[in-house]
């Protein structure tokens, strides 16, 4: 995914003289094209996000439209209040990228996880959330980016270029992609679970249980229509994702569905249940550590969908 | 301007930042009448700014680190004609639009602080943005000496002079007491020059109450090419008012009747 992000904006750099690329030290192997071929459009700060993330404000106040880049919790909790106060607060034309949300950054450790990232994220007013699943989102996502003015967190996984898609699907900020029509039970995902979830679908499939996928690529503004709509359409609403169960993107589904009437409507997320990861090894073995596989996925909600009908 | 025309100026600052905060029954008195000499000579000939194009892409930007000296800040920018004086009747009231920290909502403020180490990242973005795009204005921030406490300001140190900033200047408003006591018991700062010094800013230090010093730094800049340049201006916490001066307990406390009529009559005699 980041490959993608760089390649759109290498692309669009040109046409555009105000995007500006800041990065914190990191992305080797993957913005030397950038910056060679767009020098003044482009810094590493060092490693230092306080200051990139307040420079970054002042540049966007200035008239550029800013890129700052860096990794899992580092662009944004290490300088969390420059987010909320110079960047929200003046909102100031900043894009924040974060490469490996989730546990992407598996084997590094819980200093390298982005698991709380998307609920502080959303809690700031001004802000705009991004979690594209795959390569064709986070383009689209990039490119949707440069015409939206204001400050954003877009959320990276730091996997291989999967494509969920198999074309550039509708994008748009704050209108969820639904992928099938099945009627028993709707998951809801975002950012790096989308390949996942699509397999927990098939899995139920072939226990005769239609499900049906959105992709809430953006999880500030929700989409609080297609939840409604949902609501009304399915017989339970499960969500997923690689984060905690708290505050992410199930929390803020449960928060359109609490106020949704009538609000019965069956309800689970599965994510990470306020812990820190403390299992090593790959995205894959965390997955099946903390029951994120489609297999056990598929299996939780069945019996959740079998006790509570 | 000569020394009478600033000082009779920046008493008038002071007499009007010291009916806002009795009015308001807030804080912070000691650290705007530190700084007012110096916000004084600054927004007396050496800011391009215009209160008829507030947003002119090429004004210089001040910043003023230290948000929470604002009162003198908003009485000089209505003085200006940035907004109408009224509004400085309601500052920290109810209605009113000026915060306790300095806020952008402010016609001429150009962003919001308070909490302190905020200022110098941004204007170090700002400076880098008129460098990028070879651009003649200037960014003026004005720090406190607690303020230097924060980890925040030491990345930008490190960060402007490796960028030749030397569009950027700062102020460091030293008069040598924070929130709870002096800074040299609470972090020493010294040796404070040398530090910046040794981080490639081009250093000066003046008396910050001496207004023919504050406008010579402030004319002669950037002080070396190729460097930012700091002005750590040697200043006295609560300076005009007797009482007040060198004084902690008024980084907090708003004057009583008494005190404000003795602090006005002293302000008045100047």
């Amino acid at each position: 995914m980041r490959n993608v992000f760089i390649k759109t904006l290498t692309k669009l750099a040109p046409k555009h003289p105000e995007i500006f690329l800041i990065v914190g030290d990191l992305g080797y192997g993957v913005i030397e094209e950038f910056a060679q071929k767009f020098p003044r459009q482009f810094l590493n700060a060092g490693i230092a996000e306080q200051n990139m993330t307040g420079m970054a404000a002042g540049l966007a106040l200035s008239g550029k439209t800013i890129f700052t880049y860096s990794i899992a919790n580092f662009p944004i909790l290490r300088p969390l209040e420059q987010v909320r106060n110079d960047i929200c607060y003046h909102n100031a034309n900043v894009k924040i990228v974060s490469v490996g949300g989730g546990f992407f950054y598996h084997s590094l450790g819980s200093t390298h996880h982005g698991t709380e990232d998307i609920s502080i994220m959303r809690t700031l007013p001004n802000m705009t959330v991004l979690a594209p699943g795959d390569a064709y989102e986070a383009e689209c996502a990039t490119r949707a980016l440069i015409e939206h003015s204001g400050p954003c967190f877009l959320r990276l996984t730091k996997a291989p270029e999967s494509t969920v898609h198999t074309k550039k699907p509708a994008f748009k900020i704050g209108k969820a992609i639904q992928i099938g029509n099945g009627s028993d039970v709707a998951l809801i995902t975002t950012g790096g679970m989308l390949e996942e979830t699509i397999k927990t679908a098939e899995f139920l499939k072939r226990q005769k249980i239609s499900a049906r996928v959105i992709s809430m690529h953006t999880v500030k503004p929700l989409d609080a229509a297609i939840i409604k709509k949902t609501a009304r359409e399915v017989k339970a609403i499960a969500t997923i994702e690689d984060h905690q169960i708290t505050g992410g993107l199930g929390s803020a589904v449960a928060e359109v569905l609490a106020e949704t009437s009538p609000s019965a409507i069956l309800f689970k997320h599965f994510g990470i249940p306020d812990i820190f990861i403390k299992h090593i090894g790959s995205v894959e073995y965390i997955k099946e550590k903390l029951g994120l596989t489609a297999e056990k996925l598929s299996k939780k909600i069945q019996t959740f969908l079998a006790h509570d009908i | 301007m000569t020394s009478v025309t600033y000082k009779k100026y920046a008493t008038s600052i002071r007499i009007e930042t010291l009916k806002m905060i009795a009015r308001a029954k807030s804080s912070h008195i000691g650290s705007n009448f530190s700084a007012i000499d110096i916000l004084t000579v600054l927004y007396n000939g050496i800011l391009r700014v215009n209160p008829k194009n507030q947003h002119a892409p090429n004004r210089d930007r001040f910043i003023l680190s230290k948000g929470h000296a604002c009162a003198s800040l908003y009485a000089i920018l209505a003085d200006k004609g940035f907004f109408s004086k009224k509004l400085l009747e309601t500052f920290y009231l109810p209605g009113g639009i000026l915060a306790g920290h300095v806020v952008h909502s402010a016609p001429g403020v150009e962003i919001s602080t308070g909490s302190l180490g905020h200022g110098l990242p941004v204007a170090a973005g700002m400076a880098l943005a008129a460098k990028r795009d070879r651009k003649k204005w200037r960014v003026f921030c004005l720090l406190s000496d607690g303020e230097l406490d924060e980890g925040s300001n030491w990345e930008s140190i490190l960060f402007a002079p490796h960028h030749s900033l030397d569009n950027l200047t700062i102020i460091i408003d030293y008069n040598k007491i924070q929130s709870l006591g002096d800074t040299n018991k609470t972090i020493n700062l010294e040796p404070l020059a040398a530090k910046l010094k040794s981080f490639n800013w081009a250093v000066r230090e003046i008396d910050g109450h001496n207004f023919q010093a504050i406008e010579r730094a402030l004319t002669s800049l950037p002080k070396q090419k190729n460097k930012p340049t700091c002005i750590i201006a040697h200043t006295i916490k609560g300076k005009g008012v007797s009482f007040m001066e060198n004084s902690l307990i008024w980084h907090y406390k708003s004057s009583n009747e008494e005190e404000f009529e003795r602090a006005l009559k002293e302000l008045q005699e100047k």
